[in-house]
């Protein structure tokens, strides 16, 4: 009995499923390149020394952004400040210590649902929290803090995986060969999982440093022409004074508002490729 | 012969209700090789991680019976266990070396200890490399990663690492079940050569590895210890028709 012919040939099915998969991944790459590209298009030419190191001025329309770069950079290293400790720590503990009981439960469920928080939401928390009711006023402490609650999860959540791969079989020579649980943590886990804890740690302060909506109700300010002079000081920062350039500010030049645009994305992606050379560094050397 | 560890009447069962051990008594002599051997599941395992509560790691439902190492009860909760597991050194199925050099997996153990005295470490280093038989394969490249030497090679340093700790009981578990015939009889002979100075407790991957080591031998068959006497004896003259059946290689 002959087998009927089947309607397409397998062959060629296949060549077109794989086409198809490659189109739907590539499509994932076209729009980073495109918004960096004519990011860089538009406002390359706006991008110079006098650009980065000037104070404002003219309403904005002229000068540099030079308080909105270093604000920026306050304002992460602020948010490294509370939040990389505290994750790390409370990473160690869910990973190493906590036993499977309904407190630990809860830990997690929380740390779940404060990654699924909108980002406007944790600015008015920030308002009512630091700013109100702890009156640190709109500060760099207030952003600060306000940034950490936000970046926790993802700190919290990258450090524990990164932890968690660390071969159980280490832990269990340690003990044998006479080390406590924290000497085994300190000595081995912990240097076996700093790759990984790093690349988290980055990638939650680079979305630290891009969000507009926690900062601008508790530390951004509109126009500020000089550096904050303490934590206590309201800043200038980069998300938000592209905002205000792009929306609040009439006859705006376009080449500067896109020239802050690339820096910001400059700041952003360079944490980013950062961590990329971290984690891969570290693959290429892991002994196990 | 002097019983180095007494097991009285031990009982474990883990949560998860798989490998237990059911009334186990037995006397573990001074240097000598103490073989536990039977098919998987048999409790083997779990006797040994008893005997340095390394069980405390594992979920385990009950766990009953007293094990004495030189008159102290271990299982007793006040038992200092980081203590005990100094006297009380393993080495695992699968050579696991820290991901460090290879000095360093050596001192590590005493480095937790506390010991800082380079002297001490150094010649902890070299008197439990040459006890391992691998200090002439390694003496010229002590600060190479220790992943970098072969599957024997690791497992003879894992069993210079328990060794440097200077213990006085060394618990083996299929030290060569991943190991080819060569690197085997060289983990085979330097037992043999350590076991005038600690008791050693063996967990071998096969009859004939337990025929060949064993001063005495302790055949296990689901949780239950079957028949325990000479190696000389169990091997040829066993009692126990199941003991028979499985050393002459019926099952198992």
């Amino acid at each position: 009995m002959m087998t009927k012919k089947p309607l397409f040939n397998r062959n060629l099915t296949q060549k077109l499923g794989f086409s198809l998969l490659t189109l739907m991944a590539a499509m994932t790459v076209i729009p980073i390149i495109v918004v960096v590209v004519y990011i860089i298009y538009a406002g390359g030419g706006a991008v110079n020394w006098e650009f980065l190191s000037g104070l404002p001025h003219d309403g904005m329309r002229q000068g540099g952004i030079m308080p909105a770069i270093v604000g920026t950079f306050y304002l992460t290293l602020g948010t490294a400040a509370f939040s990389v400790p505290i994750g790390i720590a409370a990473a160690v503990y869910l990973s190493e210590y906590a036993p499977d009981n309904w407190w630990t439960r809860l830990i997690r469920i929380a740390i779940i649902n404060l990654s699924g928080i909108p980002s406007v939401v944790y600015g008015l928390f920030g308002l009512g929290l630091f700013v109100l009711f702890l009156k640190f006023g709109t500060s760099i402490l207030s952003a600060s803090l306000t940034l950490s609650i936000m970046t926790l999860p993802v700190i919290i959540s990258t450090s524990e995986e990164a932890l968690r791969s660390v071969p159980q079989s280490f832990r269990t020579v340690s003990i044998s060969l006479g080390a406590t649980r924290w000497q085994t943590i300190r000595r081995i886990v912990l240097p076996e999982a700093l790759p990984g804890i790093i690349t988290g740690v980055i990638l939650g302060l680079e979305r630290a440093a891009g969000e507009t909506a926690p900062i601008l109700f508790t530390g951004a300010a509109f126009f500020l022409p000089r550096l904050p002079h303490s934590i206590f000081d309201a800043t200038m920062a980069l998300p938000y004074h592209l905002f205000v350039i792009s929306t609040q500010i009439p006859e705006m030049p376009f080449q500067i508002q896109y020239g802050t645009a690339l820096v910001l994305i400059i700041f952003v992606l360079g944490m980013n490729i950062f961590a990329t050379i971290i984690r891969s560094r570290a693959r290429a050397r892991r002994q196990w | 012969m002097n019983e180095k560890i007494v097991i009285e009447n031990l009982s474990l069962q883990y949560d998860d209700g798989t490998e237990s051990l059911r009334n186990i008594s037995l006397g573990i002599p001074e240097n000598a090789i103490t073989v536990l051997f039977g098919p998987a599941g048999g409790g083997k395992s779990s006797l040994l991680r008893c005997l340095n509560r390394l069980n405390d790691l594992s979920e385990v439902k009950t766990m009953s019976g007293r094990i004495w190492l030189d008159g102290e009860n271990i299982l007793d909760p006040k038992t200092d266990v980081i203590r005990l597991r100094r006297k009380v050194g393993m080495v695992f199925a699968r050579p696991v070396v820290l991901p460090m050099s290879i000095r360093s997996n050596i001192t590590y153990g005493l480095e937790v200890m506390g010991e800082k005295r380079r002297s001490r470490l150094e010649e902890a280093v070299e008197r439990s490399l040459i006890q391992a038989a691998l200090w002439e394969e390694v003496k010229d490249r002590l600060n190479d990663p220790a992943i970098a030497l072969s599957g024997g090679q690791q497992q003879r340093l894992c069993v210079a690492r328990s060794l440097a700790l200077e213990p006085e009981v060394i618990l083996l578990d299929e030290p060569t079940s991943g190991l080819d015939p060569i690197s085997t009889s060289k983990v085979e002979a330097s037992l043999q050569e350590i076991k005038k100075n600690y008791s050693i407790i063996l967990v071998p991957h096969s009859v004939q590895q337990a025929a060949r080591t064993a001063d005495f031998a302790a055949f296990f068959l689901q949780g239950e210890l079957v028949e325990y006497a000479q190696g000389k004896t169990i091997f040829t003259a066993p009692t126990d028709k199941r003991t028979e059946d499985y050393v002459t290689g019926r099952f198992g």
